[in-house]
């Protein structure tokens, strides 16, 4: 797959789930996608292995785009990132914008070829001035 | 006792146990606190996170204080599952990577002030935010200055007290802006616990 990947992390399987459906419905087949929520014992929370593991499942050469919720998704994201390590780690990004918005958005642009670096800042017009 | 003696001879499965136990002892007080200014689960992340650390115990205590402190590091990563996991992980894990396997005062004072650094980074904080890095930086500072274990823990506590009345600027905490303030800061409080329990252990085991 040529297209950038998206990785949705949610505290919620639940809402991380559900916002990956809303993206395929979206986007169909054309971006690797990959999602993950709750903590290692299945509670609410995030986890950074299944966190590396989904990023691995939507692992693309042109880059992967994180799309979290909450402070912890994000740290424990961040933290993946830096146990995958490079090469691969200089081409994955943890966006700043909504969940659902961002993925649905970051999905959309990457579907139509963009680079990660535009994936990524397409992302980053949703979130809060 | 000091601290300056007993650096090079670290009893570690002594001090996994009594970490895990007062870890584990506090979890409710912890969570209470979380619930206060955070979504709650502070005291069950950190329980979990140490008590997979003390199951490793007979695999951690063979490996050099380092390759220690590195592999509880990533225990606490992949195991505690809130934003704490990364930030005791990565403070955990400097340490590994800055100490000498025989370490004394001194070499001690520095990689623990270079750990705070990296979990200062790590959650883009500073002091003064109501976070954790408000006890550790005056821990690093008591440490350096020489003071004894009780002294440091004491100094630790303190630290704690102080996020009382700080507003949340970083983390989940800071949803409730001018709400957060009249709670201490759950990480200030474990971080407190866990400092006490090592400089204790520490000085006694001596």
């Amino acid at each position: 797959m040529k297209n950038v990947g998206i990785v949705i992390v949610s505290h919620s399987a639940k809402v991380a789930e559900g916002t990956a459906d809303m993206v395929r419905q979206m986007v169909g087949d054309e971006v690797p996608l990959a999602w993950c929520g709750g903590n290692p014992e299945g509670g609410l929370g995030t986890s950074v292995e299944a966190i590396m593991q989904a990023i691995d499942s939507a692992w693309s050469e042109a880059g992967v785009a994180i799309l979290v919720d909450l402070g912890g998704a994000e740290t424990n994201s961040e933290m993946a990132i830096e146990m995958i390590g490079e090469p691969r780690a200089g081409r994955i990004v943890v966006c700043n914008a909504p969940i659902v918005e961002g993925a649905v958005m970051a999905a959309t642009e990457a579907s139509g070829g963009a680079s990660l670096k535009e994936v990524v800042a397409t992302a980053h017009e949703l979130a809060p001035a | 006792m000091s601290l300056d003696t007993t650096m090079h001879r670290i009893d570690l499965p002594a001090l996994i146990a009594a970490v895990a136990d007062t870890v584990s002892a506090h979890a409710d007080e912890l969570t209470a606190l979380d619930q206060a200014i955070g979504d709650g689960d502070h005291g069950l992340n950190m329980k979990r996170g140490f008590e997979a650390v003390r199951a490793e115990t007979a695999t951690l205590a063979e490996k050099p204080l380092p390759d220690a402190l590195k592999a509880i590091g990533t225990k606490l990563v992949m195991t505690v599952g809130g934003a704490s996991g990364p930030l005791f992980g990565t403070l955990f894990l400097a340490l590994g990577k800055e100490l000498p396997a025989e370490p004394g005062r001194a070499e001690l004072a520095a990689a623990f002030g270079k750990a705070v650094d990296a979990v200062a980074a790590r959650g883009k904080s500073q002091a003064g935010q109501k976070t954790m890095l408000d006890v550790l930086y005056p821990v690093q500072a008591a440490l350096a200055a020489g003071k004894t274990g009780a002294e440091i823990a004491d100094a630790g506590d303190a630290a704690a007290e102080t996020t009382k009345p700080m507003k949340a600027i970083r983390g989940r905490a800071s949803f409730l802006g001018d709400r957060s303030i009249g709670h201490v800061d759950p990480g200030a409080r474990s971080s407190a616990l866990i400092v006490r329990i090592v400089t204790e252990t520490l000085e006694r085991d001596a």
